[in-house]
C-alpha cells in the first residue's frame, strides 16, 4: 500500500457512523486525507435527540453536531454537504456525484444510514404529513407545534412515543395510532408495553392500539386521518414513525453483496477490500447473537465505525458488541440490553405501578436481554450479566435480593 | 471561553476550549479527547463519558441526580469523585476544571 499520508479516505454519509469513523481515524493517527460527503447541509450530527430534546426546543441545533465546523477543520476532516453520490466505480476507485463531479478514493466507507419508511397510503404525500429523521424534518414539525393544535402520530414505536410525549407536554392534542395490539410490540413484552400505554394515557395522549390507518383526507393539507373502521380523526398535521429502510442502493448497484443491509465482516469490510461500511446500513456478524444482524442504533453506528477506522488504520479491533438501546419519555428512561426475541421466560423485578422496574429475559436459564425503566443500576449490571449470558434463577425476580449478588464469581 | 483540562491515566493532558452551555462531554468529543465517547449523546444513558473530577472542582459542581448516580455505579472503575461529563454544564466559573479519564475506559 502507498504511503498513508498520501491516501484519501472518503466517507459517504454524514450521520454518526460517518462522523465517528473520521474522528476515530484521527485519534488513531491516520495522516492522510479524510473527506465526508453528506446529503444534508449539516455537519455530522446526532439523531437520537431529534425526537426528544431537539423537538422539544430545549437543545440548540449546534448541540446536535458531533463536531463543530471549526473542530472538523482543526482535525483536518473535510466535510461537504448537499452532495449526493450516484455511483461507485470500483474498478477506477471513483465516486460519481449528482452534480457531475467525480471524486477519487483510496479507501471508501459507506455510512449511508437509512431513511424513514414511507407511509404507503392515499394522501400521505400531503405537505403536512412528516417523517422524523432529519433536522429539516423536525424544523418543519416544530413550526406547527403551537399549544392547542392537534397532532396525529402514526406508529407506536420509539419515535412515535417520544414524539407524543414531547408534543403533549407542549400542550398539543395528540393521537397515537398503532396498528398492532400494543405499543413497542416488536421490541418488548406486554408488561412494558402496558406501562408505557398507561403513562401516555395519563399524560393525556389519545392512544389507540389495534388501529389501522387507511389514509388521509383533505387537500392540499391533510385534515383527517381515515381509520380502518371508516371513522376519522381530525388533525392539523401528521407525524409517522413506522421503521427505517437501509440505504443500500449504492452498494447494491456497485455489485457488493446486500441482504437486509450491506454485508460486512466483523472488521466492517465489504467484499471489496477497498470498501468498508458501518452503521444502520450494514448487516454484520454478531458474536453475541450467533448470527448476522442489522441494527438501528447509535451504539451500533459508533462502535462499528470505530472498528472500521481501526481496520483502515491497520489495527485489529473487531466489532463485538452487545446491543443496547434507550428511549426517554416524560420522566421515564427505558434502557434495553440484548435482544429479547426467542426468550422462554421473563422475570419482573420491581413494580411497574411504582414507575421503576426491570424485565429480564431468559433462554434455557441464561440471561439474554433486559429492559429497565428508571432503574439505571439494574441496566448497568444487566449489561454485564447479558454479555456473560449468565445463568439465572428465581432470585432474579426477587427485588429483596440485590442484583449485584447474582453476578457470577469472577 | 472557559478551558477544561482532560488528563489521561497515562498523565497525558489536553486543554480544550469549551462553550458555556455545552457539556464537558461535548467539549471533549468536539476535540477528540480519547476515552470520552458520549455514545448516547448526553442523555445520561450510557456512562461512556465517565470522568473523575479533581476534588476542588467536584465540590463546586451541582450534585448528581439519582439517574446519574445509578449509571455511575455501573461505570468503569467508579470512585467518590466520579461524574458523567455529559451532566456537567460548562459555565465561566468552571474555567480550569480538571477531569481525569479512567484507565479502563477505551
Amino acid at each position: 500500500m502507498s504511503d498513508p499520508a498520501q491516501q484519501t479516505i472518503v466517507i459517504v454519509g454524514a450521520g454518526q457512523a460517518g462522523g465517528e469513523t473520521a474522528s476515530e481515524l484521527r485519534k488513531l493517527g491516520f495522516p492522510g486525507r479524510v473527506l465526508i460527503l453528506g446529503e444534508e447541509p449539516q455537519v455530522p450530527y446526532k439523531r437520537p435527540p431529534l425526537s426528544k430534546a431537539f423537538l422539544a426546543g430545549t437543545l440548540p441545533e449546534e448541540s446536535l453536531y458531533v463536531m463543530q465546523r471549526q473542530n472538523l477543520e482543526k482535525a483536518r476532516i473535510e466535510f461537504e454537504g448537499n452532495v449526493r453520490v450516484t455511483r461507485i466505480d470500483r474498478a477506477r476507485k471513483r465516486l460519481a456525484l449528482a452534480d457531475g463531479r467525480e471524486i477519487a478514493y483510496d479507501k471508501l466507507v459507506l455510512a449511508t444510514g437509512g431513511r424513514a419508511r414511507p407511509l404507503p397510503l392515499p394522501g400521505a404525500d400531503a405537505p403536512n404529513v412528516f417523517p422524523l429523521r432529519t433536522i429539516a424534518d423536525v424544523q418543519q414539525i416544530r413550526a406547527r407545534c403551537q399549544p392547542g393544535r392537534r397532532a396525529a402520530v402514526v406508529g407506536g414505536g420509539f419515535i412515535g412515543l417520544e414524539v407524543a410525549a414531547v408534543l403533549v407536554k407542549h400542550g398539543l392534542q395528540v393521537t397515537v395510532l398503532e396498528s398492532l395490539p400494543r405499543v413497542l410490540a416488536r421490541v418488548t413484552v406486554p408488561e412494558v408495553s402496558a406501562f408505557f400505554e398507561r403513562v401516555h394515557r395519563e399524560a393525556g395522549v389519545d392512544l389507540r392500539t389495534a388501529t389501522q390507518v387507511r389514509g388521509f383526507e383533505g387537500a392540499p393539507e391533510a385534515t383527517h386521518v381515515v381509520l380502518g373502521d371508516g371513522s376519522r380523526v381530525e388533525t392539523d398535521f401528521v407525524i409517522y414513525g413506522i421503521g427505517l429502510i437501509p440505504n443500500t442502493e449504492l452498494a447494491q448497484e456497485a455489485g457488493l453483496p446486500v441482504d437486509n443491509g450491506i454485508m460486512v465482516d466483523e472488521h466492517a469490510r465489504t467484499a471489496d477490500p477497498d470498501i468498508l461500511a458501518a452503521g444502520d446500513c450494514t448487516n454484520h456478524p454478531s458474536e453475541f447473537l450467533g448470527r448476522r444482524v442489522r441494527l438501528e442504533s447509535v451504539q451500533n453506528a459508533m462502535e462499528q465505525a470505530r472498528a472500521a477506522a481501526a481496520t483502515l488504520a491497520g489495527k485489529d479491533a473487531p466489532y463485538r458488541a452487545v446491543p443496547w438501546f434507550w428511549s426517554d419519555q416524560y420522566q421515564y428512561k427505558l434502557q434495553m440490553v440484548g435482544l429479547s426475541g426467542g426468550y422462554d421466560r421473563m422475570l419482573l423485578r420491581g413494580d411497574p405501578a411504582q414507575g421503576a422496574f426491570a424485565a429480564f429475559y431468559l433462554r434455557h436459564g441464561c440471561l439474554i436481554a433486559a429492559d429497565t425503566v428508571n432503574r439505571p443500576q439494574d441496566f448497568m449490571l444487566a449489561k454485564k450479566l447479558v454479555a456473560l449470558r449468565a445463568p439465572m434463577d428465581d432470585r432474579l425476580g426477587d427485588d429483596s435480593v440485590p442484583l449485584k449478588n447474582l453476578l457470577p464469581a469472577a | 471561553m472557559p478551558k477544561i483540562v482532560f488528563i489521561q491515566h497515562t498523565g497525558e493532558s489536553q486543554t480544550v476550549e469549551a462553550r458555556p452551555g455545552q457539556s464537558v462531554m461535548e467539549a471533549a468529543t468536539a476535540n477528540m479527547v480519547r476515552g470520552i465517547i458520549g455514545e448516547c449523546g448526553g442523555s445520561c444513558s450510557c456512562a461512556t463519558c465517565h470522568v473523575y473530577v479533581d476534588r476542588d472542582w467536584f465540590e463546586r459542581l451541582p450534585a448528581a441526580d439519582t439517574m446519574e448516580l445509578g449509571m455511575l455505579e455501573g461505570a468503569v472503575e467508579p470512585g467518590p469523585l466520579s461524574r458523567l461529563s455529559c451532566q456537567i454544564k460548562v459555565t465561566e466559573d468552571l474555567d480550569g476544571l480538571v477531569a481525569r479519564i479512567p484507565a479502563g475506559q477505551a
